[in-house]
């Protein structure tokens, strides 16, 4: 017999981490909840307007809260399971700061405006690189621990760990193909169509490989033994997880349904997320069966409640995916709260029910002791769940009530509320109530924060954990080996045999539409932006306008009716990265090139209650003040020919003379129509709002073909004196 | 571009594998024990802190 010992100081500081950047997490969440019904709340501090916190938040509860507590779970379980330590302590210690790192790279950077626009891929390319290094430690250490183990078959569980790493780490590098402009801004790889395929891809699979499939294999290990009885069925855990890697890698498209994406991408993902019920389910029912015979230790246990409810979330947000994912449903339900309600229902009882669940599982265990309060458990417990509900009803609620309203018709056929507001102001109750919700959420992870630290501290942490098991002997017979047991014994192989699953899936999506021209037909009026729209567009990433208005107008009379033309995949195809959006807090703007004049957005930007009575915008008067950047625009110029816009070589040599041509003919424009100042604010064309104005009257207008974008500019005028 | 010919041969290949693979599974019967490994995770390799489960289970 083997005697060797468990680092448990690992398995606490992931705990810490847990909670605390959960709370931090859930705290953001609730701030830019609250500017739903205040927006001037924490208003006019350019860091902590709405634009900006939103990624912070779904960043940090994804990243940071639901992050650690998957490594809080695979550092506790994987050395259990494999009855041998992790591989490395230091190699640990990397990938616990590190992470950590990431996380605070985090705060700095996105509440600054320093972003990519494509949601829960936010940070920038230094960052990403530290992300992919941070990840492969991890990976390596569980890799070898498996390699090191000394139990042969290698349990469900730890396929799910390997399935995440193997996954997300291919989303990762494949999503974040960018090329820098500067040391924290770069464009991405792919424009329009193929961004919001390679986007989405990511970002389902996000949902799939980071809340998913690592709670999946929390959960084939807490539960039987909080329960302390077997998975209700081992065959199904094996057919489940085969079947779910498998179908998952296809479902991306579902969130582009009615876009300018190819009817055949989207007809795919619709069918894929459909059949994702039945491995969704069968890892639910798996979990719930377990406790067969066992549901009146439910009653007392606070670890099992959590994770019952956890599961049972889980089933209805797997079964509310395919549906949202039916064309029709989704027609209503896309770009409205009730994404956000569905999303919640994950986040906050599926992915927080685990990690309290482990949170209460571990702590007694590694500090040998018992939880501190029972009673506060299930306070806690009670908040929590309760909490969730009164989130996700009233988003449930007002992303229904909202979606029909922006349909309905009056008899005469037109727009029963033409005035988007309308839309807007009718459900700012259940935006109230949302508030409400996550208070109390908030309110039960704190109780739920001073019982785990109570418990810690009336014990005391075993730092090293002793245990015994026999040594892997290697194998003398020969006899017939069935192929996925083969597989189970050697890790490295499975994980080269999961990489081939989910890539199969990712490349027969992209390729097609990167090699068929026909699913991506091109508009000869499409023209490059110039150079001030160039900045103005960095500006609206930089502001996080895309986390609020979508630029992706679908083809159904409401929206025609309301916003213009429907959107064509050959209009973004200078779009890097693309900035369709995914939520229509306001209205869409893919047409709202040349709708208002200049002085319209400029005073909108200043004070968007002055043009628009009953606006929830957050006014941005930060951008009349200061001064946009353009000594970097050769490099974003050299950057976004690299990724394949076509300025003509040497462009980016002419381009700040463009740039502040054009500044100048918007600021005479403002001038001449009496806005040379506003509010007593001097207006010069250096400001950041002449830029975002360029590129705001440029969206969406170059299907009309009237007119030249570079009409008037240095460059243009150059041309044509040439050819004469 | 010419990556992504490599990536459809690829592609191809694999999902012909695959496809062996699966067929080649079905026939064989592979799951033969999928009740141990269930069960063998309840066992700890040391002694248990005395914790967790009241009822003593």
């Amino acid at each position: 017999m083997d005697t060797f010992h468990y680092d448990n100081r690992i398995v606490r500081n992931f705990g810490i981490a847990t909670l605390a950047w959960g709370i931090i997490g859930f705290v953001v969440g609730l701030i830019v909840a609250l500017k739903f019904i205040w927006p001037e709340f924490l208003g006019f501090i350019p860091e902590l307007s709405f634009g900006r916190l939103r990624p912070l938040h779904t960043n940090a509860v994804i990243f940071a809260f639901a992050g650690n507590a998957i490594f809080y779970g695979v550092y506790y379980s994987l050395p259990r399971l494999c009855k041998a330590p992790m591989w490395n302590d230091t190699l640990s210690k990397i990938h616990f700061w590190g992470w950590q790192a990431i996380i605070v790279s985090a705060v700095l950077t996105l509440p600054f405006g320093i972003t990519t626009s494509k949601e829960y891929a936010e940070l920038e390319w230094p960052i990403d690189i530290a992300i992919t290094l941070i990840w492969v430690a991890f990976g390596a250490n569980m890799i070898m621990t498996i390699l090191k183990r000394r139990e042969k078959h290698i349990y469900v569980a730890i396929w799910f760990y390997l399935a995440t790493f193997i996954t997300v780490a291919v989303l990762h590098v494949v999503n974040s193909f960018e090329m820098p402009a500067t040391f924290l801004k770069s464009y991405s790889l792919y424009a329009g169509v193929q961004d919001a395929l390679v986007q989405w891809w990511y970002g389902h699979n996000a949902v799939a490989f980071f809340l998913t499939t690592p709670f999946l294999g929390i959960m084939y290990y807490f539960i039987p033994k909080a329960a302390n009885r077997p998975i209700f069925s081992y065959r199904l855990s094996i057919v489940h997880f085969w079947a779910l890697i498998f179908i998952y890698i296809w479902a991306g498209p579902h969130h582009l349904l009615y876009t300018a994406l190819p009817g055949w991408a989207q007809a795919l993902g619709t069918v894929f997320s459909i059949m994702l019920i039945a491995p969704s389910w069968g890892g639910m029912l798996n979990g719930l069966l377990t406790l067969r015979g066992a549901w009146d230790r439910v009653r007392e246990d606070p670890v099992l409640k959590f994770l019952v409810v956890g599961v049972t979330a889980y089933g209805m947000v797997t079964f509310e995916g395919p549906m949202l994912s039916i064309a029709n449903v989704n027609a209503i339900a896309h770009y409205s709260d009730y994404i956000i309600g569905h999303v919640h229902n994950g986040a906050l009882l599926w992915n927080g029910g685990l990690a309290f669940g482990m949170l209460y599982y571990i702590t007694p265990r590694i500090y040998k002791t018992e939880i501190f309060s029972l009673k506060l458990a299930n306070m806690h417990f009670w908040f929590a769940t309760l909490g969730a509900i009164f989130y996700v009803i009233p988003m449930y609620w007002g992303g229904i009530t909202q979606s029909l309203m922006w349909k309905e018709f009056t008899s005469t056929g037109a727009l029963a509320y033409p005035n988007f507001l309308e839309t807007v102001n009718q459900i700012i109750p259940m935006y109230a109530l949302r508030a409400f919700g996550g208070t109390m959420f908030i309110i039960g992870a704190c109780i739920g924060a001073y019982n785990i630290w109570k418990t810690a501290a009336q014990g005391s942490l075993q730092a090293e954990e002793e245990a015994q098991a026999a040594p892997l002997l290697p194998e003398k017979t020969k006899e017939k080996v069935y192929w996925h047991r083969w597989l189970e014994a050697r890790p490295v192989q499975f994980s080269a045999w999961i990489l081939v699953a989910i890539l199969i899936g990712g490349i027969v999506e992209y390729v097609p539409t990167a090699l068929i021209d026909s699913n991506i037909p091109t508009i000869s009026s499409v023209k490059p932006y110039t150079p001030l729209e160039v900045v103005g567009r960095d500006i609206y990433i930089s502001e996080g306008c895309n986390n609020c208005h979508s630029q992706m107008i679908r083809p159904f009379r409401s929206e025609t009716e309301r916003y213009g033309e429907y959107s064509k995949a050959g209009e973004f195809v200078y779009d890097h990265p693309f900035l369709w959006g995914s939520k229509r807090t306001g209205p869409d703007l893919h047409r709202i090139g040349g709708k208002y004049p200049n002085s319209w957005h400029l005073r909108h930007m200043y004070d968007p209650y002055s043009t628009s009575p009953g606006s929830i915008m957050p006014a941005y008067p930060w951008m009349h003040k200061k001064d946009m950047s353009k000594s970097d625009i050769a490099n974003k110029i050299n950057a976004l020919r690299t990724v394949g816009v076509p300025y003509p070589e040497g462009y980016e040599d002419q381009a700040l003379a463009d740039l502040e041509t054009q500044a100048n003919m918007i600021m005479d424009d403002l001038s001449s129509n009496g806005f040379a100042e506003i509010d007593g604010i001097q207006l010069t064309s250096d400001k950041q709002v002449i830029a975002l104005i360029a590129y705001l009257q440029r969206v969406g207008i170059d299907i009309k073909g009237d007119r030249d974008p570079f009409e008037g500019l240095p460059s243009k005028v150059q041309l044509t004196e040439n050819q004469d | 571009m010419e990556v992504i010919f490599v990536l459809i041969g690829f592609s191809l290949i694999v999902a012909l594998f695959f496809l062996y693979l699966f067929f080649w599974a079905v026939k064989s019967g592979q799951y033969d024990d999928s009740e141990t490994p269930a069960i063998r995770i309840l066992f700890d390799s040391k002694k248990q802190p005395k914790t967790t489960n009241r009822d003593g289970q």
